[in-house]
């Protein structure tokens, strides 16, 4: 019977992880579509989306028939936990996706307007954050996981930065008011990303030690020794 | 509210022959909780609680060393009255097993060997004890009646207030519900939550579910010895050894 578990606990293993795939996909695509304006890429990102969200609710079924089938103690019951959780920032990591490319398919076909944002490194640290908090997943691996921890206070210093730097603009191009605040909302997405993989990194450090990390900032700060 | 010690056993080794069943157990037992003793069969739980009432002693070739105390008091010292002990310390066992008498003498046996014979008095502390283990109500119209025709819920039940009639103050339980079904199994648990309000209770079971479900403090015991005790909650979600969590997720061996 405990073979089985662990048969079951593999396939959950991969389904999360073929979930998570599907997330970073849609993240990679909405970042692109707004690098490029492209508002065909948008729409597709948004159709997309209905995929992720049928995965979800498989994924929390599994794991209810698990819980009720198996009932597992101690890591494979922290396992479980943590899938239900990552499933459900996952398939908001969908969701933020389809924020950015809802805003992306608003000022596909206006004239841009330069604004010196760091949206490049803002959206590269976002993508790394949640690739890196999969692998920790997949490698059970909570040292990564601090340090997804300890990059999600970059990107919120630079939402924070572009935040400045779109009042500015306003007030400089009144009349571009409607496409700034796009670009503000996308910062925002942005950093929803980066702090769900920074959810699905604390509940990677819960699953391996047992600690619950969540509320816990100083765990994030380096030893003063 | 601080729990008190209640029983404790100290480097207790126990030898069958040339066997040896338990290597230096060492483990506190606390007023008003629920220990339960896990692990695989053979690994010592059901001798160490045969030990707490010296049950082990109507075992031929036998040998205990170590310690085991009662309030403080070592229970293999030479004067101790074991008839006594066995009253304080009492024992429900895996299987249902009533004496072939009416439900009414089955609880009233022990308060008779004991030299009471105040029938309203007997009368009553029966009706009180079957109270207590859940059965009053419905056994009240038969008490007279064979205990052999109860079901076997019920006729556990009726052991667990036989055991309880002579007022221990610690009650042994060697897997009391493994032969029973999920309602009788859910009435022996409701039971034991209830009666740890009185009792110090130390339970024996194959059913990790069950221990998880009814006690306060778990114990893992693997070839003799205690490999972890903790609050059940912890052992349970973040055991602290690799050991226990192999055992307790089915991984193990």
């Amino acid at each position: 019977m405990k073979k089985h578990l662990q048969r079951e606990l593999e396939k959950l293993k991969k389904r999360i992880l073929s979930l998570g795939g599907m997330a970073e996909e849609s993240v990679r695509m909405a970042i692109q579509a707004f690098e490029t304006r492209d508002g065909d890429l948008a729409m597709k990102i948004i159709d997309s989306d209905r995929e992720i969200d049928e995965a979800e609710v498989e994924m929390e079924e599994e794991c209810l028939k698990i819980l009720a089938l198996h009932q597992p103690f101690a890591i494979d019951l922290r396992f479980i936990n943590a899938v239900i959780k990552i499933n459900n920032d996952l398939e908001r990591v969908g969701d933020e996706a389809v924020n950015i490319a809802e805003r992306v398919a608003n000022i596909a076909g206006k004239p841009p307007v330069e604004v010196p944002f760091e949206y490049n490194v803002m959206a590269e640290k976002s993508e790394a954050m949640l690739k890196s908090s999969l692998d920790a997943l997949v490698n059970l691996d909570a040292d990564l996981a601090y340090k997804v921890c300890l990059l999600d206070d970059e990107v919120d210093e630079i939402n924070r930065d572009i935040y400045d730097k779109v009042k500015a603009a306003i007030q400089e191009q009144p009349e571009r008011v409607g496409y700034l605040i796009n670009l503000l909302l996308i910062s925002r997405h942005l950093e929803r990303i980066a702090d769900h993989a920074t959810n699905i990194a604390e509940e990677v450090i819960y699953m391996v030690e047992g600690e619950i990390s969540r509320h816990r900032n100083d765990m994030f700060k380096p030893d003063d020794a | 509210m601080q729990d008190s010690l209640k029983m404790s056993t100290v480097d207790l080794d126990f030898y069958y022959g040339n066997f040896h069943a338990l290597h230096g157990v060492t483990i506190d037992f606390y007023e008003n909780q629920v220990t339960a003793l896990i692990g695989p069969s053979g690994c010592g739980k059901s001798t160490l609680l045969r030990c707490l009432n010296r049950m082990n002693d109507l075992i031929p070739y036998t040998r205990v060393e170590g310690k085991v105390c009662l309030d403080g008091e070592e229970i293999y010292e030479p004067d101790v009255d074991v008839v006594a002990l066995r009253r304080n310390v009492g024992m429900v066992f895996q299987k249902p097993n009533p004496f072939p008498k009416t439900i009414f003498e089955n609880v009233a046996y022990g308060l008779r060997v004991n030299g009471i014979k105040d029938k309203a008095f007997l009368a009553d502390r029966v009706e009180t004890t079957l109270k207590q283990a859940a059965l009053w109500d419905e056994v009240k119209d038969r008490l007279h009646d064979s205990a052999l025709d109860l079901s076997g819920g019920q006729q556990q039940r009726l052991c667990i207030a036989r055991a309880m009639a002579v007022e221990p103050e610690v009650l042994l339980m060697d897997e009391p519900a493994s032969a029973l079904d999920p309602i009788a199994t859910q009435k022996i648990e409701e039971l034991i939550r209830e009666l740890k309000k009185r009792y110090t209770i130390i339970i024996v079971t194959h059913n990790m579910q069950q221990a998880a479900r009814v006690s306060d403090i778990t114990a893992f015991f693997y070839l003799g010895e205690i490999i972890e005790v903790d609050k059940t909650e912890t052992l349970f979600t973040r055991p602290k050894l690799k050991q226990t969590s192999d055992y307790i997720t089915g991984r193990f061996g």
